[in-house]
């Protein structure tokens, strides 16, 4: 129990390994230490970072999602506009086509009949001049008789 | 071989523990700077030098993403030693963390010195002192550095010049006077701080060596008597009271783990407290 040269030796050993332990220790660890603590921070803020930017696409999405929407209603909306108008526009063409034809058929029906009629009455004409000689014994001059004849034929 | 004669002479057994391996001889006096404890400078330079190599060794592969094994616990210690520094000495400067872990490290490694059996580290010596031609029976080896008052001196030397250090640093060399002067009484009117002085400078000297002498005392004290117990342990030999021994020095080891960590921590933290005390501007009486 007593203090001798020995103390200067540890106070030595003591000073010197202060030195060291401050050189490679303790610095190279409180710098990791330090760099790790600001990258963490940087981490979780980019992390915050990438939510907010997430959040932020999402909703871009669920806008573009919705315009996207509506213009397809638009779309369908139109198309089914169009079709009703072609639709209408087949109709009336069919319609008229239809008059058309009826028309034609119509005139041609008129057109025979009126042809008919004609033979018809021509025929008349030769027949009651036939009916005629017959009723009367003998020949009648159509020419003389063709003004009779005529008007008989347009009373029929 | 040497608990034989250790239990016919107890006394012998622990006196021949209790002394060191010295250059120059027995110390004459309590101060004797013609002595040299080549054993307790020896153990401590090996220690230092574990320390020194371990923290090298993780300090050059500091890996900052993935920590492992000795870098862990390194870590570990510098975040704790870290922030029990700021929060005691917040705008402490960048050697008192050092000085603190290295402190902190080397109490704990020194006291964990009491741990092992005390005959071991003696009789080793004395068989390698032996195998030179040299009596065993005057070789003398003590082990732990923390049992002798050179090395907890050297620790409370150290903080003391450290302490008057950052005294000047921060007041200024006739801050530091004044300090000396002004404190502990204070006094508003000239004359009374005159009346006072003088013991204001005795209170301040008492005061300033009590750190040191106090906190070298403790360590020295707690780990002294730790050894001694291991020693009286140790004197129940190997014969009939062997199981005894083993119980008894069993639990006083478990027990002594908490007094080494505690003592070191205790060192550890006093140290900061005191310079960060010094650190403080002279207050305005």
């Amino acid at each position: 129990m007593n203090v001798t040269a020995t103390l200067f030796g540890q106070l030595i050993v003591f000073t010197v390994l202060i030195w060291f332990i401050k050189q490679y220790l303790w610095e190279p660890i409180i710098n990791t230490l330090e760099d790790r603590k600001t990258r963490v921070a940087e981490g979780l803020a980019a992390a915050e970072e990438g939510h907010k930017f997430e959040e932020q696409a999402q909703k871009q999405v669920e806008e573009e999602l919705g315009s996207a929407k509506a213009q397809s209603a638009d779309l369908i909306a139109q198309a089914q506009k169009r079709a009703s108008e072609i639709v209408e526009k087949a109709k009336a063409d069919a319609v008229d086509e239809a008059n058309r034809i009826k028309t034609a058929a119509e005139a041609e029906i008129a057109m025979e009949r009126s042809r008919a009629s004609e033979e018809l009455r021509s025929q008349v004409s030769t027949l009651a001049i036939s009916g005629a000689e017959k009723i009367l014994g003998k020949e009648i001059d159509s020419s003389a008789h063709a003004k009779a004849l005529e008007e008989l034929a347009a009373k029929i | 071989m040497s608990e034989a004669p250790a239990i016919s002479k107890p006394v012998e057994y622990i006196q021949h523990h209790l002394q060191n391996g010295s250059i120059g001889g027995k110390p004459e006096s309590l101060v004797d700077f013609g002595v040299f404890f080549w054993d307790i400078f020896a153990v401590t330079v090996v220690l230092a030098g574990i320390f020194a190599f371990v923290s090298y060794k993780v300090g050059q592969n500091l890996d900052p993403d993935k920590p492992t094994g000795l870098q862990n616990i390194l870590e570990l210690i510098v975040e704790f030693v870290n922030q029990t520094v700021k929060d005691i000495f917040p705008d402490a400067d960048q050697w008192i963390g050092p000085l603190a872990i290295t402190i902190f490290i080397m109490v704990i490694l020194m006291n964990t010195m009491d741990i092992v059996p005390v005959d071991l580290l003696p009789s080793l010596v004395a068989g390698v002192a032996s195998i030179f031609g040299v009596d065993p029976h005057h070789v003398y080896f003590k082990a732990v550095p923390t049992t002798n008052l050179d090395t907890t001196f050297a620790l409370g030397l150290m903080v003391f010049l450290l302490i008057i250090f950052y005294n000047i640093k921060s007041k200024g060399f006739v801050g530091y006077i004044m300090m000396f002067l002004t404190h502990p009484f204070a006094a508003k009117s000239l004359p009374l701080k005159i009346v006072l002085a003088p013991a204001n400078v005795g209170m301040t000297i008492i005061e300033e060596l009590a750190k040191p002498i106090s906190m070298g005392l403790r360590l020295f004290g707690n780990m002294f008597a730790g050894e001694l117990l291991f020693l009286l342990i140790a004197l129940l030999g190997v014969g009939w009271a062997m199981p005894g021994q083993i119980a008894l020095g069993s639990l006083w080891s478990i027990f002594h783990i908490m007094v080494i960590i505690l003592q070191a921590y205790i060192f550890m933290l006093l140290t900061v407290i005191f310079l960060g005390l010094a650190s403080q501007k002279l207050e305005d009486h």
